[in-house]
């Protein structure tokens, strides 16, 4: 990570935007708690995980989220943007996907939330695209030779997540098990589960 | 622009570091930020989305690469707001300096704010919700053509990364025609045109130096490509 800009000085510029726009009527205090709420409870890797767990146990809908997830996932009625056009990419056995967005930080908010710091970081901006491998090992996923890594960088407005494989051993587990074994990360591509 | 925020492919950045239990929001004033820009786009003071990423591309290299993300976004509001004719630096100032800040402290924030002589975008209407839009033109190219990328970029907005200029890849997806940011950053008008999904193999990319058994797939609007066939 890059040394930040003085907090303070951006925090108090933060403000003084704030107090014109309240003063201006565009925005209240409260709506800015109403977005903190919407991140923080409604609106996160949660809503990811419930169609990743939905897809390892119901192949007739995982076989509908591979072809169109844009339509598939409109029954959950998940809020938030950022989901025009959604494709989600699976992980199997031979091929890993992985996603990042070079040019700013395009990130599938309405089913992953707001994305994280490193991902809006020059260091896996820059190096996700040109040694894949090497980013993934480093974050700890180890993955064999064999295994082909396809990167999806999203410079348009097509939103991109991946379907982790299905861990081993959770053959019994309910749906809500298997949401609850989902992580942002695996969704982005950058663990497995 | 080729611009620091092109980033696919530089190298010296060093180590990803992902931070545990990461909030939605660190602070206070990253959600204000973020609502601001919410508010802003309701009110059509934003112009597009297009516009904005054009705003924060045109923010002073340096300090891009040392705000954080909402700092970037403030950067870029700014900017707009300025442009646009809805406040000025100075109004920030002065109610920096009413909460207590002191100028000389805001120099560096002030001096991050986005040059504003260089290739000033004129405002534009918004175009409605969303980019996706119908067009009666066919697609250019097919599923499994071979294509190869423009060689420039220009001065402008662009999502042509720099490191697939010049490059052959082939169609892996059509996704329709969808507003062109080209054009929509700068006052253009909308300009649809067909989206696709380009998978490029990761010694095309990189040479030799491409890992084995990789390849990068990037979303490339018709006016980029041409076709490398008959």
């Amino acid at each position: 990570m890059t040394d930040q800009l003085d907090t303070q000085q951006v925090r108090l510029r933060a403000q003084a935007l704030e107090s014109l726009l309240v003063e201006r009527e565009l925005l209240k205090e409260s709506d800015i708690d109403e977005v903190i709420e919407r991140f923080e409870r409604r609106v996160g890797p949660m809503n990811g995980a419930r169609v990743v767990a939905r897809a390892w146990t119901d192949s007739e809908f995982k076989h509908r989220l591979l072809e169109d997830a844009t339509e598939t996932i409109r029954e959950f009625d998940f809020q938030g943007g950022q989901i025009e056009k959604l494709v989600v990419v699976e992980n199997t056995d031979s091929d890993h996907n992985l996603v990042v967005c070079t040019l700013c930080s395009c990130y599938p908010w309405a089913l992953l939330g707001l994305p994280p710091r490193w991902y809006k970081d020059p260091a896996y901006r820059s190096r996700a695209v040109r040694e894949p491998r090497r980013v993934l090992s480093e974050m700890g996923l180890d993955l064999p030779e064999s295994r082909r890594i396809r990167v999806w960088d999203s410079s348009a407005e097509i939103r991109y997540m991946v379907l982790p494989r299905r861990p081993d051993g959770a053959e019994e587990a309910s749906l809500e098990e298997l949401t609850g074994l989902v992580t942002r990360d695996a969704m982005i591509g950058v663990a497995e589960l | 622009m080729d611009g620091i925020h092109d980033l696919g492919g530089k190298q010296g950045f060093g180590k990803i570091i992902r931070e545990p239990q990461e909030p939605a929001f660190h602070e206070r004033w990253e959600a204000s930020v973020y609502t601001a820009m919410t508010a802003i786009v309701r009110r059509g003071w934003l112009g597009n989305i297009d516009r904005f990423r054009h705003a924060i591309e045109r923010i002073e290299p340096s300090a891009y690469l040392t705000h954080s993300y909402y700092g970037r976004w403030l950067a870029g509001l700014e900017t707009l707001l300025e442009e646009g004719g809805h406040l000025t630096c100075e109004d920030l100032d002065r109610l920096v300096r009413q909460k207590g800040g002191f100028d000389e402290d805001q120099a560096l924030v002030r001096a991050a704010r986005p040059s504003l002589y260089f290739n000033v975008s004129s405002p534009s209407e918004s175009g409605g919700l969303g980019a996706r839009r119908e067009v009666s033109r066919t697609p250019h190219f097919a599923l499994g053509e071979r294509v190869r990328t423009s060689a420039h970029g220009h001065d402008g907005h662009t999502r042509l990364p720099g490191y697939v200029r010049d490059k052959i890849g082939e169609v892996v997806a059509l996704h329709g025609a969808w507003v062109y940011p080209d054009s929509n950053a700068h006052g253009g008008g909308e300009q649809p045109c067909h989206l696709y999904t380009i998978a490029f193999e990761g010694s095309e990319l990189w040479g030799s130096g491409g890992e084995p058994g990789t390849e990068v797939c990037v979303d490339l609007f018709e006016p980029y490509l041409e076709s490398c066939e008959g």
